[in-house]
Order: structure tokens, then sequence, then C-alpha cells
């Protein structure tokens, strides 16, 4: 049964670990962008996105390309009914195949993502708090840094340590599933996409903020950490909000006042932060220019008063604890979509 | 040794067409004693035909005493049916030469002489049995 | 005599409705059993049935004393050759023998490449490139060096052609020969069959109208002819399977076991093919509480 699962899979296996192999060995001869990096090269650059853009289609190539098939090709040719007569059983025969199939999607997902990190470790070591402190990196000042995301966050997380293997699992039981559902290729492969693009875009809103209960931090707003202002056209503060800690995933930045209500921040703070502008009556995302004594007096006055800043955040140091839940997660989705595929395998198809 | 072919339209039970068929190889002399039948796998093969068909017939030859199957090394015709009857073949068929030809001289064609023979055999046939 | 395959108010139902009802069946071991029905009756649903492709709805099915596909016991002992022969089309005929070596406890590798090489099969060919002859050849080679108690064949010969679907035949009883295996085809055409089965199962609408060996179906029907009649004044051991008019003459096919006596019939032997036929053109008779199946008495 091994043999068979081979012998039909090679073709498929070959083509996606050539590809992998193709990535691997441009990124080692490229080689990793230097330690403490400010700006990546318009080659390395490319690169790094690159790096993400593969890592999150993998699992969906599998999905598609792998797990729809798997079934679907021998519902349609026939050949099921040849090969569930010879002396192995149903179940075993669905086992083999998810079972060996499944493992080199989770070795695929997980080695690019080795790869991948790997190579962009340089540039996630240099990521910055990903809201921007006033004065500090905003505008003339430092002209050459380039903001990078931290690992943890919902852009990189996906395509950063082991989650990859367990997206790789799921999509390919995924895709499975659709197709002994289904039983035809061409839409169990579009389910497949469809579902899995969903799941992809839900989890790290809907699902991984609450898997460990975010921290909290309550935080006077100073000219040091203030990161974004906006104000609307009759003078008043829409959005407030200040730099989370270093490589944390600030989830909500909310204005509070001396009772812990959340609040906009009274309308002066704008008109003290922002001298009247006729040509952008819009408000600004953040004030340009050298902060002003002025502005350090309106924030100190705002303290004063009792207003803070609360930031909602998932630390950095949750990173592993966050991807292992993850991935955990995933990995038991897969189990459990396996063994439905196995039970329909034994009671319903024919 | 003797090739079996069969009739699919004579309406005749395979295993019947390959009884008569042995039957009628012994009686003309083409079979004597000692002479081994094909096996039932070669007659499989050769007419794509059920094995117990030649198996049945095989032993209805053997119960009529005309063949003896010995394990291992085949079927083998223990008797002919070229017995006294054949030197009366002769002159029966003289008969029915002198017979046929004044059949003909009266106006019977081919099928009405046909037709004739077999209802007269039948009939006789019918009589024998009653 | 063991049965090979046992079925007892078996009954199979699609979305579409009934594709096999109250199906009570009983099948020798050592014979090769035709199926023969019209296309929908429902043949391929029980011969899935027998393979474990399918579960039954109502009634039991037993198959070389098994439950069909109920563990890799019971599928070493029960070959497949299913219809229109499905085969890989990107493996080649060896990969397709080394398929049977790996997954088949008794696998007997030196028939199967006898088998190959004999029908001229080029071993590195891909089976999506083979005709459809050599296509059903290889899996029958597959069915047959898989060396089964049992082998079904759903419509192997459909597809091929008359020179195809003899050696096709030939080669089928040649195995049967050798291994004593018992073989269950279905075909709709009966000419196929005539020369390879001892027995017989004919299938109309859903039901098992005629069961039984072959020899003994065609000694207990007889064609009368005579002049016309009505088939209801026939004594009540004759049942009337057909029966057709013209104005002067009357011709019947009857199922008796004893012998015919009324002198006004001119009475003759019926060939497989005219009795199935027979069956088949019979009205749907079958009303409730009648029993589909007619064993033959021995």
């Amino acid at each position: 049964m091994i043999w068979l699962t081979w012998r039909q899979f090679r073709a498929q296996a070959a083509a996606v670990y050539g590809l992998l192999a193709v990535l691997a060995a441009i990124l080692v001869i490229a080689g990793r962008p230097l330690s403490g990096v400010v700006r990546l090269t318009p080659a390395d650059s490319r690169l790094y996105y690159a790096g993400i853009v593969v890592t999150y289609l993998l699992p969906a190539v599998i999905g598609v390309f792998w797990g729809a098939p798997l079934v679907t090709r021998e519902l349609e040719a026939g050949t099921h009914r040849l090969v569930w007569n010879q002396s192995v059983t149903r179940a075993r025969w669905m086992a083999t195949k998810l079972a060996l199939t499944g493992l080199a999607a989770v070795a695929a997902a997980g080695l690019l993502s080795l790869v991948v990190t790997w190579w962009a470790g340089p540039v996630d070591a240099a990521s910055q708090p990903s809201t921007v402190p006033v004065g500090a990196d905003i505008g003339t000042d430092v002209p050459d840094a380039e903001s990078f995301a931290a690992r943890i966050s919902p852009l990189l997380f996906g395509v950063r340590g082991i989650t990859p293997v367990g997206y790789a699992a799921f999509a390919f039981v995924l895709g499975v599933t659709a197709g002994i559902l289904l039983r035809r290729t061409v839409s169990a492969m579009a389910v497949t996409l469809a579902v899995f693009a969903a799941v992809q875009i839900a989890v790290p809103f809907a699902v991984r903020p609450y898997v460990i209960p975010a921290a909290q931090q309550t935080v006077t707003i100073t000219s040091a950490n203030i990161s974004k202002l906006g104000v609307n056209s009759s003078g008043e503060v829409e959005e407030l909000a200040v730099a989370g800690p270093r490589g944390a995933w600030v989830l909500g930045n909310e204005t509070v006042d001396a009772t812990g209500r959340v609040v906009t921040a009274p309308s002066w703070v704008a008109a003290c932060l922002l001298p009247p502008m006729p040509s952008e009556p819009q408000g600004r995302a953040s004030p340009s220019g050298p902060v002003a004594e002025a502005d350090q007096e309106c924030l100190t006055k705002l303290a004063d008063l009792g207003y803070r800043q609360r930031v909602t955040y998932q630390p950095a140091d949750r990173f592993w604890a966050l991807q292992g839940t993850e991935t955990a997660i995933f990995l038991a989705l897969s189990a459990l979509l396996a063994w439905l595929c196995l039970r329909w395998i034994r009671n319903r198809v024919s | 040794m003797i090739e079996f072919h069969l009739d699919g339209r004579s309406g005749v039970s395979p295993y019947l067409q390959l009884v008569q068929q042995v039957r009628h190889a012994l009686r003309l002399g083409l079979l004597r004693e000692g002479d081994r039948l094909p096996t039932v796998k070669d007659v499989v093969t050769q007419l794509a035909i059920n094995p117990n068909t030649v198996l049945k017939a095989y032993r209805e030859l053997e119960h009529a005493g005309l063949v003896a199957a010995r394990p291992g090394v085949g079927t083998f015709v223990t008797r002919t049916l070229t017995d006294a009857t054949l030197a009366a073949h002769g002159p029966l068929r003289q008969d029915l030469r002198r017979w046929l030809d004044r059949a003909r001289r009266a106006g019977l064609d081919d099928e009405s002489i046909e037709a004739l023979f077999m209802t007269t055999f039948r009939t006789t046939a019918r009589e024998d049995i009653a | 005599m063991t049965a090979v395959l046992r079925a007892r108010q078996l009954g199979k139902k699609y979305r579409r409705g009934w594709a096999l009802t109250g199906c009570a069946l009983d099948i020798p071991a050592g014979h090769v059993t035709g199926l023969v029905g019209p296309n929908g009756a429902g043949k391929s649903t029980l011969l899935n049935l027998a393979a474990g492709m399918l579960a039954p709805t109502t009634g039991t099915i037993e198959v070389c004393g098994g439950m069909p596909g109920s563990g890799p016991a019971q599928l070493a002992k029960v070959g497949f050759v299913a219809q229109d022969t499905p085969t890989y089309a990107g493996l080649t005929v060896a990969d397709h023998l080394r398929l049977g070596a790996r997954l088949n406890p008794n696998w007997d590798d030196a028939l199967a490449h006898r088998r190959i090489e004999r029908l001229g099969l080029d071993p590195g060919q891909r089976a999506g490139k083979l005709s459809g002859g050599q296509r059903a050849q290889l899996a029958l080679t597959l069915g047959i060096a898989k060396r089964p108690e049992l082998l079904i064949l759903d419509e192997p010969v459909a597809a091929l052609d008359p020179l195809a679907r003899r050696e096709f035949l030939q080669d089928l009883m040649e195995a049967v020969a050798e291994h004593g295996l018992s073989v269950v085809l279905s075909s709709h055409l009966v000419a196929d069959l005539e020369r390879v089965c001892d027995h017989l199962v004919v299938l109309v609408a859903a039901q098992v109208q005629l069961a039984g060996e072959v020899e003994d179906l065609l000694a207990a029907h007889h064609r009368l002819s005579g002049p016309r009649r009505d088939p209801a004044t026939l004594p009540a051991d004759q049942q009337v399977i057909s029966a057709s008019h013209t104005d002067r003459q009357t011709t019947l096919v009857v199922r008796t076991e004893a012998p015919i006596l009324d002198p006004a019939w001119t009475v003759s032997t019926v060939g497989l093919e005219d009795l199935v036929l027979a069956y088949m053109s019979r009205p749907a008779e079958a009303g409730p509480g009648r029993r589909p199946t007619l064993e033959v008495l021995r």
C-alpha cells in the first residue's frame, strides 16, 4: 500500500519539493540580510515578501493539488473499484494515503517555514514596535529606517515558526474531505481553496487574540510614546494611539478617563497638538516636525486631568506559546477531519 | 487426436455435442483404442467453454465405457464403436443411394426428401419407444 | 453443496428507487454463473453488493461464508473486475502487477507474468495507452492472479470486439479449469454466456426471475406449438412463461418437471437464448406475496 501511494504521489511530490528546493537555494545563495538592518536592499525586500507569499500559498497549494484529488481522482477514473478489491481494506487504504501524503505535506511546510524563518531572522529581530513613537522615527529624523512587522503580528505569525505545519496538515485533510463529500475534483478544489482562505483570514482576528488572554497596560500619554492622532473636520479627536511594547501585537489602543471609562480625548488636545492648517482640514496621522514645548505641556495637562491610554496586546514573548497552541488546534482539526474521512470511506462512498 | 468444435445454433447442448463428436469419431475410426482425448484444459482453452461441460461429457463417455480417465495422465479411449455394424454400412448405403435416386426420379427436391426422411425417422423412432 | 453466494431478502435502494428487491439466491461453489438481464435490471447492483462495494438496504448477503468487504481475509477470497475494467492510466502494466503483488497475500506472480507475456502486453506500457481488450485482459489478470475463491466480473466483455471477447472468455475458462475458482459474470447478451456458464440467474426489473443450473433449466422448459387454444386450459403443473398466437396456432414456452402428454402439441426444446428472452419479455406480474424466485427442483 505504501508503494502504491508513493507510486501515485511521486510526480506531485516532485513538483512541490522541486519548487521548494529552488526557493531554498535562492535564499541560501542570496544570503541573510545583515543583522541590525534598518533598510532592505530592493533584492532582499523582494525575497522577504516572496517568502511571506510562498509560505502562505504552500498550504493552499497542498490542499488543492494534493488533498482534493487524492480520492476524487480515483472516483472519477473508477480505479477505486480496482484498488478497493485488492486484499486491503478501504480504511487501511485511506489511512495509508492520508498518513503518507499528510506527512509529506507537513514536512514540506515545515522545511519551507524553517528556511524562510531563518532567512528573515535578522529582519524580524530588527522589528520595531508596530506603532512608532512620535519624533523617534517619523518624517525627516531617521530617513533610512524602515518599519518591519513583528513576527507575532498577524502578517508574519502564519509564516514563521511552526504554524505553517499546522496549516499544511489542515489544508491537506480539508482537501481530502471536500473530495470525499463532493466526489468531483474541480469543485473539491474550489471549495478547499475558499474554505481554507476563509479560515486563514478568520483565525488571526477571531481566534488567535483570545487563545491566551491579552495583556493590558495603562500608560500616560507622552510626547515620547504618542504614535497617532487623528482629528476630524470639526476639530474633534477621532483617533489617538500610543506605541505598544517592543515586538508586541497591539490589539487595542483606547483612551480612558480618570474613572477608567473609555472616552475620546477632549478636542482641545487636537487644537494644541495640531495648530490649525487650512490646507489639510481632515487631520493628519501624526504631527510632523520637532516636538514643541507646547505639545509636552498639552500632554501634561491631559495626564493631570486623569486621561491615560490603555493598550491591549499580546507580548512578544508569547510568540511560541501562541504558535504551539495554534498549531495544536489545526493538527487536532486535521485529525478530526481525517477520522471523518476514514468513516465516510468505509461506510458511504462506493 | 480429436479436435472439438461447437455449433452455437444447433440447439444441442455443448456437452452433448462433445459426446456426439467423440462417438462419431469412434464410429468412423478416427479415434482408436489407446488414443488420448484432449485434456479438459486444452478443450476449455480452445473452445472458451466451461470446464464443467467438458468434465460432464468425459464422465458420460466414461460411464458408457468408451473412455477411461487415468489420473495425472489423461483420458484414453478404451473401446471403439467400429464394431460389427461397420460391415453392414456398405450395403445399407447402397440401398439408401438407390432410394434417393428413386425419390429424385419421382420429382422430389432435396428439401422434400429431407422432410420425408426426417418425419419417417421420427415416427418410427417414436413407435419404437412406445 | 456449499454456496459461494447466498442472499436473503436482499434489496438495495438508491435515491431514484429500488435497484434490487427481495432477492433470494444460492449460487453453488465451483460453477460459472451467468447473470443476465436487460440493462438497468440490477445486475451491477447485485455484483457490487457481492463485492462489498455497496451495502445492502435490506436483507443479507454472504459471499464465501463472510460479509462482503468485511476485512482483508474476506477481500482476499473475492476478486472483482468492475464494469469498464478500470485500470490506472498513469501506471504501467508492470506497475499493475506490482500493485497486485503488494496488496494481495495469495498473489501468484508467476501466473501473472506468464499471462502478460502470452497476451503480448509490453510491461513498460502505460495502462492508459492499452486498447479496451488489453485493458480488460490486464484487469482479468489482476483478478485471476489474486487467486480468489470467487471471481466476480461485471459486464467484462461488453466493450470488446468478438475476437477479444473470445480470447477473454478462453482465458477465464482456462483459469477456472486450472484453479477451480467459482465465477459469477454478468452480461446483457446471452450468447456471450451460453458456452461458459453452467449456472444461470435471470434478473429482470430488480427481481430474480429464474435461477438454476443451465442443464436443469433447459430440461424443464419446452416449446409447445399446436392449434390455437387458451393457455389457461393447460394442466396446473405447466407454467406458461410466454405465449403467442396467430388466428390458428398457439406457441407456448412452458415450464414443467413432468412429461407433456397432450398429443395436440408439437413439443420441442428451447435454447438458452430463447429461454432467457421468454423470461425477459414476460410482463411484470410479480404482485405482493408472490415469490419471484423459481428454484429448479432436483
